[in-house]
């Protein structure tokens, strides 16, 4: 590692009608939360696949949250259940790929809990610091961890 | 159709990490319907490979790339390109589609991305259950289209064997005892005479352990 902080890049899926606006209302709120975190909007966590986590990891993400409504309070009714399920299964992949399963988490966040929204956000960035960067970054770019925007990470394949 | 499910990453990789360029070959037929070689798992399967030669310090290239079947020349030939373009296979058919894609390829390297299961049927979402065992000689007329052979733990065709609690299987407590369908099946149609028939022991020859089988129909070759 670089002597340069390690400031986890941190991919975060938010579904439009809870996290997103709990995201939004952070902003209104002026609550601070890292930079290093950047919110996807997603019309649902129903709707993300597990290759989405997959590339994330690919591509030199340090985390990836996925942020949904309560559950029960889902606007299409389960799409957020079935994501649960399906990023317990992708830990499962990622662990076997060789990428601590720690790194994907999912939470559930209404549109109201823009502090809560924060304190996850948080936690996960404290969690992704103690872990390191992305054990595969370091073959990707050739660094020692430290952050490159992801265009050029892709260019780089 | 054929049911199979995802090998171990772990596993996947160790099979093809010698090799530079590896093509993850879909099927687009049974293992797409059981969700274990269709494209969405050509897709991760590949990008979980990425991620482990990376760990490795390996530098792998993974292409991706699907079949409509993997078992028929007629649509392997549409994956040529693709497969000379690559070191070796990993091929996400059933056992049957790693067979044909080897044989079609002599000098490529193909492994099996898959552990093919069992000829089942989707019981409900995201539960498939074995239906056949391909004994050849199949006995399904006689026992209400339920199959003594492959449902029932022991093969009975004289059965039940008197061992099952209420409706469960001894051997299996979170199966159904088949003989307890097949007499349920036999009174709901009618046909309850047919369990007091005997049968002969069965004639496995027909089966897996005369050797590989081969249907050949002479009215159909050329």
């Amino acid at each position: 590692m670089n002597d340069k902080v390690f400031e986890p890049k941190i991919i975060a899926f938010c579904c439009h009608f809870c996290a997103y606006a709990s995201a939004d209302l952070a902003g209104s709120m002026r609550l601070q939360y890292p930079s290093g975190v950047r919110i996807i909007r997603t019309p649902c966590t129903g709707r993300l696949e597990v290759e989405f986590y997959m590339r994330a990891f690919e591509n030199g993400a340090d985390g990836v949250l996925v942020a949904g409504c309560l559950e029960g309070g889902c606007h299409f009714i389960d799409g957020n259940l079935f994501a649960k399920k399906r990023v317990n299964s992708t830990r499962n992949i990622l662990e076997e790929s060789g990428i601590e399963k720690e790194r994907l988490r999912m939470v559930n966040i209404s549109a109201a809990m823009a502090t809560n929204l924060v304190t996850v956000i948080n936690d996960m960035v404290n969690t992704i610091k103690e872990l390191g960067p992305n054990p595969i970054r370091k073959s990707i770019d050739g660094s020692g961890g430290e952050y490159k925007e992801f265009e050029t990470l892709n260019s780089q394949k | 159709m054929i049911v199979a499910k995802r090998k171990k990453i772990p596993e996947i990789f160790d099979a093809v990490k010698d090799h530079k360029n590896v093509l993850v070959l879909g099927c687009g037929t049974c293992v797409t319907v059981c969700l274990a070689g269709g494209e969405r798992e050509v897709s991760i399967i590949s990008s979980a490979l990425r991620i482990a030669s990376r760990k490795a310090g390996k530098k792998i290239k993974v292409n991706e790339f699907i079949i409509e079947r993997q078992c028929d020349n007629v649509f392997i030939e549409s994956a040529a390109e693709e497969i000379k373009k690559n070191d070796a296979v990993l091929s996400l058919g059933c056992g049957a589609g790693v067979q044909a894609i080897a044989e079609r390829y002599p000098n490529t390297p193909v492994y099996a991305g898959l552990d093919t299961s069992f000829l089942g049927i989707l019981e409900s979402r995201g539960v498939w259950t074995e239906k056949c065992m391909q004994c050849g000689t199949c006995v399904l007329s006689d026992f209400g289209g339920i199959c003594p052979i492959t449902r029932c733990a022991k093969h009975m065709l004289n059965g039940p064997c008197g061992g099952s609690r209420e409706d469960r299987c001894e051997i299996r407590a979170d199966q159904p005892c088949a003989w307890q369908l097949i007499y349920k099946r036999l009174k709901d149609i009618g046909q309850l005479d047919k369990i007091s028939k005997e049968y002969p022991a069965k004639n496995w020859s027909t089966s897996i352990n005369g050797g590989s089988r081969t249907i050949i129909r002479e009215d159909h070759r050329i």
